[in-house]
């Protein structure tokens, strides 16, 4: 066990989990997350990262492998001594109580007392904007604003640690995004350490310091939302954030951070090997579809250029999207920003295309 | 386009729109009339009826009047609280009534409805049965003497004083007996303590029910708990234990108690065998208020646990895990934040099981024996035996209304609309 691996504020240490002893939900999990970090949990349904948040919060038990919170495993420590915050999907208010009943729960169970719970209760409302609802009950709130409540409640007693279990789900695409601009603020100004859950990648990509992108029990990559687009490790990665094509073939030569692939169709194209080492292994390698060129002046006079068909035509507004049919695919997908200048392709259409051989990273098979 | 726009639109087309609207769903709600149609008759004639027939019996009371119409007649000007005996008219007309009404034989009837009331009127009415046809109403008067050498109650006060006091049309008769309070002297006084009875029942059956109720609750509340915390396949499997009783008869649920509980019963017969109880000491558990307490806990569990269990399925398990991750031991989270959304489910239990104890029969009926009677074993025995139907109707009455003023009282505090019964 090397020390970086466990000297975080979060650690994760080869964590499995069982629900059944038959199949394991969550594979040889480690994660390490400094003080103060934004980190996202990833991951289709099913992924397992739902999972890790309630081993984190100690709903579920690890059934292999250690849980770290500053240091101390927490594996044996129930979760009402874990001291950590948690906003749940559906918000979790309790219907019974008002506003200021459910902030006050955390604080009296701490035995906490009159005047400074009622201080603290106030200046964690006021921290969401929700200073007047104080007597309201859950169900005469709007769901943006039960939201707020709900992240008040989970930071009135000031945890170092929140969780955050798809909070932000059941809001209409706009309050969402007001939202993650809100919680990511208040979790940076607070300093508090958050680890997110969502399936949603725009999410992700624009809360987090870091994303850790689940599959199949396992962490496929951990990195900066930036990373993850850009430079993705593997296809499952590449296929999940954002739009993607993939094209399937052999790798033909390699030399540094260039290589050649041979598509099955038998036409080259240029590419960056990530996890290809030698000529002859398949690949699958994906481009962005907003990198993908059909203009080859714009490209090295040596770029690969491959041939399409234009299928269909799509305007959205600020992009054009045309699906092509390339190396026999249909589902091939390029994408132009709405420029004056831009060349409207339609139905038809033959073209040449091609890409940075940067943009186009082989990936594993 | 405002509403009145649009009125005054439909107004322009001939008809307003709330006429044109109402002729569009007339069609509709005929069709949805005739189809709840059966039901609404059966209701109609199977409970609605009965309920208003028992609320008539109950304060009906023209057999004297119809019977002796011209005794009632002469009686109004003879004092209730006169010490003297009611004049020569009285027991004139009483003779002229009854010269009508023994062939007619309403004249037992009378007899039987005032026996109710004050015991020895069918003996004085028998007398009166051989004699009165013979008499010649212009000839043979004095009646008074002729009366009381029939029988000498027809010379007591306390007999023309009953009668006066439960001659008009309608009375409230039943009620003060159904309270155990009586007029037969004319004012309203408590039935002597031998003859007291129905308060005690009254007592007796809410008192016992509300144990009854708070025993399932008791034993239903943890069950409950677990069907709706277990995973479906094992919760459908416990359902099924739950439901079980329902599918075998009142009857043998009610017998199997007496098995066990018995003198020479199971349960006796296991503590004699571990030495716990003595053979010559064993532990009268049947024929009295213990014997219907459990059975009725037993047989009534069921409607506890599904309000409950319907309810506590629909709180989400977030609850308390939110209630825990914000510090909660298990027992507040349950305390503070489960139990108190698990009151409806409570109140419907409740109230379910204390209306159905309350009116129940067939159970105190067999495992009771005297000191477990409920108030439902005495109106059915005022009905089979005694016959009489006034007290029966006023008894009932009392029961129906005070499971109503029950009902609105549970509406006020927790609200009928909280109220999930599956």
């Amino acid at each position: 066990m090397s020390q970086s691996r466990t000297d975080g504020f979060v650690v994760f240490d080869r964590v499995q989990k069982s629900y059944d002893g038959e199949v394991l939900v969550v594979k040889d999990l480690n994660l390490s997350m400094p003080k103060g970090e934004f980190l996202t949990m990833l991951g289709p349904s099913g992924s397992g990262k739902t999972t890790c948040l309630m081993m984190l919060a100690g709903f579920e038990t690890a059934t292999h492998g250690e849980i770290l919170l500053d240091g101390k495993p927490i594996n044996n420590i129930p979760p009402h001594k874990r001291g950590i915050g948690m906003v749940f999907q559906n918000y979790a208010l309790f219907p019974h109580m008002t506003i200021a009943e459910n902030l006050s729960f955390p604080l009296e169970v701490r035995g906490m007392g009159k005047s400074e719970r009622e201080a603290k209760i106030k200046r964690a409302l006021d921290m969401v904007q929700m200073g007047a609802f104080g007597n309201r009950r859950p169900a005469q709130l709007s769901g943006g604003q039960q939201q707020r409540v709900a992240l008040a409640r989970a930071l009135v007693f000031e945890p170092e640690l929140v969780l955050m279990d798809e909070p932000l789900g059941a809001l209409d695409k706009q309050l969402r995004e007001h939202m993650q601009f809100e919680i990511t603020n208040l979790a940076h100004t607070l300093g508090i350490t958050t680890v997110y859950v969502t399936h949603d990648q725009t999410e992700a990509l624009t809360m987090s310091d870091r994303v850790a992108v689940f599959n199949d029990g396992r962490i496929q990559q951990l990195a900066p939302p930036e990373d993850l687009y850009e430079r993705p490790e593997n296809s499952f990665v590449a296929q999940f954030i954002g739009e993607n094509n993939k094209l399937e073939g052999v790798v033909e030569t390699i030399s540094g951070d260039r290589c050649t692939v041979r598509l099955d169709d038998g036409s080259v194209i240029d590419a960056k090997p990530v996890n290809v080492s030698q000529p002859g292994e398949r690949t699958r390698v994906s481009i962005r579809p907003e990198r993908v060129e059909s203009n080859p002046e714009r490209l090295a006079p040596d770029a690969h250029l491959i041939d399409a068909e234009v299928l269909e035509f799509i305007y959205m507004g600020d992009t054009f999207r045309f699906r092509l049919r390339v190396a026999g695919r249909d589902d091939f997908v390029m994408k132009y920003r709405n420029a004056q200048d831009q060349r409207r392709l339609s139905a038809g259409d033959k073209i040449r295309i091609g890409w940075r051989p940067e943009d186009c990273r082989a990936l594993d098979a | 386009m405002t509403t009145t726009d649009l009125e005054a639109d439909a107004v322009r087309g001939g008809e307003p729109l709330k006429r044109s609207l109402a002729r569009a769903l007339r069609r509709q709600k005929m069709r949805a009339l005739l189809l709840i149609a059966p039901l609404l008759i059966f209701i109609f004639v199977g409970f609605l009826m009965p309920i208003v027939s028992m609320l008539t019996r109950s304060v009906e009371n023209n057999i004297v009047q119809d019977t002796l119409p011209q005794t009632v007649a002469a009686l109004q000007d003879w004092d209730i609280d006169s010490e003297d005996l009611p004049p020569e008219a009285v027991f004139r007309a009483m003779a002229a009534d009854l010269q009508i009404a023994i062939p007619d034989r309403t004249a037992l009837q009378v007899a039987r409805r005032m026996n109710f009331e004050a015991a020895g009127w069918t003996t004085m009415m028998r007398r009166a049965l051989r004699a009165v046809p013979d008499w010649d109403l212009e000839t043979d008067g004095p009646f008074r003497e002729r009366f009381l050498d029939l029988h000498r109650d027809w010379g007591s006060l306390e007999t023309w004083r009953a009668l006066k006091a439960y001659s008009s049309e309608y009375t409230t008769g039943y009620y003060l007996a159904a309270v155990d309070r009586t007029m037969v002297s004319g004012h309203v006084e408590p039935l002597p303590d031998n003859q007291s009875l129905h308060l005690m029942l009254f007592w007796r059956t809410a008192w016992m029910s509300g144990l009854i109720c708070f025993l399932a609750l008791l034993l239903g509340y943890p069950v409950a708990f677990l069907l709706a915390n277990i995973k479906e396949r094992h919760a459908n499997l416990l359902l099924i234990l739950v439901l079980l009783p329902f599918w075998t008869s009142l009857l043998v649920r009610t017998s199997s108690w007496k098995v066990l509980l018995q003198d020479q019963g199971v349960v006796n017969q296991f503590l004699v065998w571990i030495g716990l109880v003595a053979d010559d000491n064993r532990l009268t558990m049947i024929n009295n208020k213990f014997g219907v307490i459990v059975a009725m806990t037993q047989i009534l569990l069921p409607f506890m646990i599904l309000p409950l269990y319907s309810v506590m399925k629909t709180i989400p398990p977030s609850y308390v895990r939110a209630a825990k991750s914000l510090g909660a031991t298990d027992w507040t989270a349950f305390w503070r934040v489960y139990f108190p959304q698990s009151v409806p489910g409570i109140g419907a239990g409740a109230i379910l099981v204390f209306i159905m104890a309350v009116g129940y029969y067939i159970t105190p009926e067999l495992v009771g024996g005297p000191s477990g009677m409920f108030i439902s074993n005495r109106i059915a025995h005022q009905w089979y035996v005694s016959g009489n139907w006034g007290l029966v109707g006023a008894l009932g009455t009392i029961l129906l209304l005070a499971v109503l003023v029950l009902y609105w009282v549970y509406d006020k505090v927790v609200g009928i609309d909280n109220v999930k019964l599956g």
